[in-house]
C-alpha cells in the first residue's frame, strides 16, 4: 500500500462538522459522506491504490466551488480534485481526511466560436465531448488520450495529456487559450481568454500540468482545429526494434512529420493481434503504425515516401490502407492494447517515462533483460515519434510479492529512461505513483523551487498534498 | 558584466549588491519598463549549440546565442525554427541581433504562432540561475515530458524577473520544402480578418495570416507593386502539397475578391518582414503589440486610426501592431480598445519616463497579484533581478 501523508487529526475529529458546512453550500445530491456511496471515489485508472475520502462534494458551479474552497481553507481541509479519475498515476487518490472535489457535474459546453476557433467549456466535459460538439462543423480539440470518452478536460489540463496525434498536433499545453480557476481559498480567477498570448508570467503554462496542486480549474477555453480532408494509416513491420527505430529516424529526417507513429513490440503485437484480429505480423519483431492527412492525393503522396523510406529498411512486411476501413483495422489493435493486454494478464501497470528516440533499441534491450530477472512479461507500446514509451507491466494481484516486483521494474524503467536523458513521465502525471522517484530527476534545489512554487499558490499544503513530492520533504515544507 | 560561463552568471547574482538589468544582447530594452538597476549582467557571453540531434528534433544553445546563428544552423539540416522568433532590434531601435535566451525570455513568436504555437511551446527544457544564485533544470531534451511543475513554462516569457535563462533546448522541424502566400487586394480590416477566419478554418494548413494597409504594404518590397490594402494567407508544406491546397484555398476565398499568388522566394521574404514588423520600424513614436480574439482585431484598428495609429494585423486579426503618438492619450486610448476587446497589450518601444509612468501591461486580477508576489519571491527573494521590468515594485 502507499504511504500517506499523516492525516490531520483534528479535522477527523470535525467531520461531520465539516461534513454539515459542506451540506450547507451545495444541493442534497452535491455532499457525498456515506461510506458505500464513498466507495466508487476511492480510487482512479491506478487501481492499486485505495484510500476512502473523508467526503466528496460533487459542484455545479464556479460559485460552489468557490464556496468550497473557502470553506476548506478557513477550517484547514485538504482537497483532492477529481475529474473521470482515469489518472494511471494516482494522482486523483484520496486521501482519509481529505474532501474530494469532483467537478463531473460541470459538464456544459458554455460557447463555440468558429470565426476565432475556439471553445469554452466547463472542467467535466469529456475530451471526446468537445470533438463532437464542434464535429459537424468539421471542426475537432486535438490533444486524444486513449480515455477520451471518459477522461474529462479538467483532467486533461491537470496532467497536461498527450493522445497519439500529439506529434503533429502538440499536447494539451499547446492548445490551450484559457482557463477559470478558483484558488485555494475560494478567489475566482480568469486565466489568459480566447486570445493568443497573455502579457505577465504564463499562468497559464504554469497551471496547465499542475497536477491539482495549484487550483482548481472550473472552465477552459481551448483551441479547436479545422479537421484535415482525410487520414490514412499505413503498417510496418520489421525484423528488429533497431531496424525500426532506425526507420523511424529515416521517416523524420526525410521532412515527414506524419500525424502518428506508433511503435509496438512483439509482445504487444501478439497480445493485440490475439485480441482484435487486425491481422497484425507475428513473424515481426516490432511494428510501426503510421499515420498521415491530407486529401487523398497527398495521402497517396506522403504514404509513397513514407513507404519508400521503410523499403530500405528490409522491412518483413508493408500494408498501406486504401480506405477508412482499412486504416480502422490498422488501428484496432493498438487502440484496444490495454483490452488486450488485460486479456493476457487481469493485472498490469502502464509505465509512461519518455526517452530521446536514438536511444529506443538499446533501452527495449534492458527492459528485456528486466523482464526476465524479475521474472514478469512485458508488452511495449510505444508514440515513437515523441520518445514516450508505454511499457505495460503484467503481474497477478492477487501474489502481493507479484505486484511489488512490478512496481520495482517499473521503478527500474523510468530510472533507466533518466539515466539515457529522458524523463519520469511524458503525459500520466508524477501522481502517487512516481512521487518517491522525483530525486531521480531533480536535485533537491530543484525540488525545493518547484515546492516554493506550490506554497506561493498554497501556503497550507492543502491541495493533493499526496502527490508529486517525495512525502517527508513535502510535509517539511508544509 | 558578461560572463562566459553559467558559473559566472551564479557567482554575479550571488555577489550582486543590489538590482540587476538582466539582458542578453540588449535588443528588446525598449520594450515594457526601464530597469532601475546599478549593474547589468548580460547573457551575450555564453555562447554556442551545445547539442543538436536533428533526427530527434531537437536542439540546445547557450542563451546567448543569437537566434540567426541557431536559424543556421538548423537550416543546413533542413530544418526551422517552430515560432519563427522574430528579430525585434530594428523595431525597438537597436542595432543588436537578438538572442535565444531573449527570444525565450520574453516569448515573442512569429507569424507561424497562429498554426504551431508560441515560443514557449517548443521549449523542451532550460538551465537557468534563480535570485538565489542556484542553478535550475527546467524540462528536458525530450519531446514529452510532465515532470513536476512547469518551470519551463513559467520562466519562458518571465523577462529576466524570475531567473537568469542559461542555455535552451528547443523543438525544431523540418522546414518546409515550398511555401506560397495568396494575396486579397483592397480589403478594409474587417473583410480581411473575415477572409482570414475562413483561411485559417480551411482544411488547408494555413501557416501564417496577416493584413497591411496600403501605407504599410507600399513598404514591402514584395507587396508594393499590388497596390492597395493586402490580406495575406501563408501555405507551407511539400510541393505537390502547396500546389493543391493554394488552388483549393484560393477558390474558397474567392467570394473576397480576386486572389494573387506570391513564390516560394517572395514569400520567404514576405513573411520575415511581417515577423520582424519591419514596415513600422521607420515610424516615429511609441509601438504597442496587442493580443486580442481575432475577431476584435478590425476594432481595434478602427479605435487606433481614430486617434491618428497605423496598425497592422497578425495571427489572423488577434495580433494587432500599433505605431502611434508617444503620448499618455494614445497609451490610454490602446488600454480603453484592448480592455474592451479583451485582450492584452504589451508597450513595446516609449520614451524611458512615459514607460515608467504607465501599465506597460495590463494589471492581472488581484489574486493573481499576491500569488505573482509570492511567486517572485520564491524564485528572487532579494528582488535582484530586473525589478520592474514588467509591474512597478515587482
Ligand atoms: C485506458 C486509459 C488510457 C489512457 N490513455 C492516455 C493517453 O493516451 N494519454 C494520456 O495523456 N493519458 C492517458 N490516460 C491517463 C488519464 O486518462 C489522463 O491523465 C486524463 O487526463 C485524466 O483525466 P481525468 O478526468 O480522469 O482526471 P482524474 O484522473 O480525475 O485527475 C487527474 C489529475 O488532475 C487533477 N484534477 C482533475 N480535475 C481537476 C480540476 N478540474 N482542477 C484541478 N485538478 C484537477 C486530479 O487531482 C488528478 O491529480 C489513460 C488512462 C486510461 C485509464
Ligand atoms: C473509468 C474508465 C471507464 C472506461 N469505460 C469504458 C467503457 O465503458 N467502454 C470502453 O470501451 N472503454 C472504456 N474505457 C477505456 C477507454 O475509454 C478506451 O480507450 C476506449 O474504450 C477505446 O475505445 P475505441 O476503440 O472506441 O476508441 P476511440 O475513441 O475510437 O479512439 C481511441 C484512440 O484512438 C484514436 N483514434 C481514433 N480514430 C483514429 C484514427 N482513424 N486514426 C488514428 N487514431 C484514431 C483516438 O483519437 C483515441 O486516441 C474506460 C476507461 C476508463 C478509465
Amino acid at each position: 500500500m502507499i504511504e500517506q501523508p499523516e492525516p490531520l487529526h483534528d479535522v477527523l475529529a470535525r467531520r461531520d462538522s465539516i461534513v454539515a458546512g459542506l451540506r450547507r453550500l451545495l444541493p442534497e445530491s452535491g455532499v457525498i459522506a456515506e461510506p458505500l456511496r464513498l466507495k466508487p471515489y476511492e480510487t482512479d485508472g491506478l487501481s492499486a491504490y485505495r484510500q476512502t475520502p473523508m467526503a466528496v462534494v460533487l459542484p455545479e458551479t464556479t460559485e460552489q466551488v468557490a464556496a468550497i474552497m473557502a470553506f476548506c481553507s478557513s477550517e484547514g481541509v485538504r482537497v483532492v480534485p477529481r475529474g473521470a479519475g482515469t489518472s494511471l498515476s494516482g494522482g486523483a487518490l484520496p486521501m482519509e481526511d481529505a474532501v474530494v472535489v469532483g467537478l463531473m457535474r460541470m459538464n456544459r459546453i458554455l460557447d463555440i466560436d468558429y470565426a476565432d476557433r475556439c471553445a469554452v467549456v466547463q472542467a467535466g466535459v469529456t475530451n471526446i465531448g468537445i470533438t463532437q460538439a464542434v464535429s459537424a462543423r468539421q471542426f475537432f480539440y486535438a490533444p486524444d488520450p486513449s480515455s477520451q470518452l471518459a477522461c474529462m478536460i479538467g483532467g486533461n489540463v491537470n496532467m497536461n495529456s498527450g493522445g497519439a496525434h500529439c506529434l503533429r498536433y502538440g499536447v494539451t499545453a499547446n492548445n490551450l487559450l484559457g482557463l477559470k480557476i478558483v484558488t485555494v481559498d475560494g478567489q475566482i480567477v480568469d486565466i489568459g481568454g480566447a486570445h493568443l498570448d497573455a502579457a505577465g508570467l504564463d499562468w497559464l503554462g504554469l497551471l496547465t500540468g499542475s497536477e491539482g496542486q495549484l487550483a482548481i480549474v472550473t472552465e477552459v477555453t481551448v483551441r479547436i482545429l479545422r479537421s484535415p480532408e482525410g487520414a490514412r494509416a499505413m503498417l510496418a513491420a520489421f525484423k528488429s526494434n533497431e531496424i525500426a527505430g532506425a526507420c523511424v529516424d529515416s521517416i523524420i529526417s526525410s521532412g515527414i512529420i506524419p500525424v502518428a507513429l506508433e511503435f509496438m513490440d512483439r509482445p504487444a503485437i501478439h497480445a493485440c493481434e490475439a485480441f482484435a484480429h487486425a491481422g497484425y505480423p507475428l513473424d515481426a519483431e516490432a511494428m510501426l503504425i503510421i499515420e498521415v492527412e491530407g486529401s487523398v492525393a497527398e495521402q497517396d503522396d506522403l504514404l509513397g515516401r513514407i513507404s519508400a523510406i521503410c523499403a530500405r529498411h528490409d522491412p518483413i512486411s508493408l500494408k498501406v490502407a486504401e480506405s477508412a476501413e482499412q486504416s480502422a483495422a490498422i488501428w484496432k489493435g493498438r487502440k484496444g492494447a490495454f483490452g488486450a493486454v488485460g486479456r493476457i494478464s487481469p493485472d498490469y501497470l502502464c509505465m509512461d517515462g519518455t526517452i530521446p528516440t536514438s536511444q529506443l533499441p538499446a533501452v527495449l534491450r534492458r527492459i528485456g533483460e528486466m523482464s526476465a530477472s524479475y521474472g514478469l512479461q512485458v508488452a511495449n507500446i510505444f508514440h515513437a515519434g515523441d520518445g514516450n514509451l508505454h511499457p505495460l507491466i503484467m503481474f497477478d494481484a492477487n501474489d502481493p510479492s507479484s505486484f511489488h516486483k512490478a512496481e520495482a521494474f517499473g521503478a527500474d524503467i523510468l530510472k533507466l529512461c533518466v539515466e539515457v536523458g529522458g524523463c519520469l513521465t511524458g503525459e500520466h502525471g508524477v501522481g502517487v505513483e512516481k512521487r518517491d522517484l522525483m530525486g531521480v530527476q531533480f536535485t533537491e534545489i530543484e525540488l525545493d523551487q518547484q515546492r516554493r512554487l506550490k506554497s506561493a499558490f498554497d501556503p497550507g499544503w492543502l491541495l493533493n498534498a499526496n502527490k508529486v513530492f517525495p512525502l517527508t520533504a513535502a510535509l517539511r515544507a508544509a | 558584466m558578461i560572463p562566459t560561463d553559467e558559473a559566472g552568471i551564479v557567482a554575479a547574482i550571488q555577489h550582486a549588491a543590489g538590482p540587476l538589468a538582466i539582458q542578453g544582447h540588449g535588443s528588446k530594452l525598449a520594450m515594457l519598463r526601464p530597469v532601475q538597476a546599478a549593474a547589468t549582467l548580460s547573457t551575450a557571453g555564453l555562447t554556442g549549440v551545445t547539442f543538436y540531434s536533428p533526427n530527434e528534433l531537437v536542439i540546445s544553445a547557450r542563451a546567448g546565442t543569437t537566434i540567426a546563428e541557431l536559424a543556421m544552423v538548423v537550416a543546413k539540416n533542413g530544418q526551422h525554427l517552430i515560432a519563427e522568433p522574430p528579430e525585434l532590434g530594428a523595431l525597438l531601435g537597436s542595432d543588436q541581433p537578438g538572442t535565444i535566451g531573449g527570444a525565450v525570455a520574453a516569448n515573442l513568436s512569429g507569424p507561424r504562432r497562429v498554426a504551431w504555437g508560441a515560443m514557449r511551446d517548443h521549449v523542451m527544457g532550460l538551465r537557468a540561475v534563480n535570485g538565489r544564485g542556484e542553478i535550475l533544470r527546467a524540462g528536458g531534451r525530450v519531446l514529452k515530458n510532465v515532470t513536476g511543475l512547469d518551470v519551463c513554462k513559467l520562466l519562458s516569457g518571465s523577462h529576466g524577473t524570475l531567473a537568469v535563462i542559461t542555455e535552451v533546448t528547443l523543438k525544431v522541424l523540418p522546414a518546409p520544402e515550398r511555401r506560397a502566400t495568396l494575396v486579397l487586394k483592397g480589403q478594409p480590416p474587417a473583410h480581411a480578418v473575415a477572409a482570414l477566419s475562413a483561411a485559417l478554418g480551411s482544411p488547408y494548413a494555413v501557416s501564417g495570416a496577416a493584413w497591411l494597409p496600403a501605407d504599410l504594404a507600399a513598404l514591402v518590397p514584395s507587396l508594393s507593386w499590388l497596390g492597395g490594402n493586402v490580406t495575406l494567407a501563408r501555405l507551407e508544406d511539400f510541393a505537390p502539397s502547396v500546389a493543391y491546397r493554394s488552388e483549393r484555398l484560393r477558390a474558397e476565398l474567392a467570394e473576397f475578391g480576386a486572389v494573387e499568388m506570391l513564390d516560394d522566394a517572395a514569400s520567404a521574404v514576405l513573411w520575415t518582414d511581417i515577423g520582424n514588423v519591419s514596415p513600422l520600424v521607420h515610424a516615429p513614436g511609441a509601438i504597442w503589440k496587442i493580443s486580442v480574439r481575432p475577431s476584435q482585431g478590425a476594432g481595434i484598428v478602427a479605435a487606433m486610426q481614430a486617434i491618428g495609429a497605423t496598425c497592422m494585423l497578425d495571427w489572423g486579426g488577434g495580433l494587432v501592431w500599433v505605431s502611434g503618438p508617444a503620448t499618455a492619450a494614445a497609451h490610454h486610448a490602446v488600454e480603453a480598445a484592448t480592455r474592451a476587446a479583451g485582450g492584452v497589450w504589451t508597450v513595446m518601444r516609449a520614451p524611458d519616463p512615459w514607460r515608467s509612468a504607465v501599465a506597460v501591461i495590463p494589471p492581472g486580477p488581484p489574486a493573481m497579484a499576491a500569488i505573482g508576489a509570492r511567486v517572485k519571491a520564491a524564485f528572487d527573494p532579494r528582488g535582484i533581478l530586473n525589478p520592474g521590468r514588467m509591474v512597478a515594485g515587482a
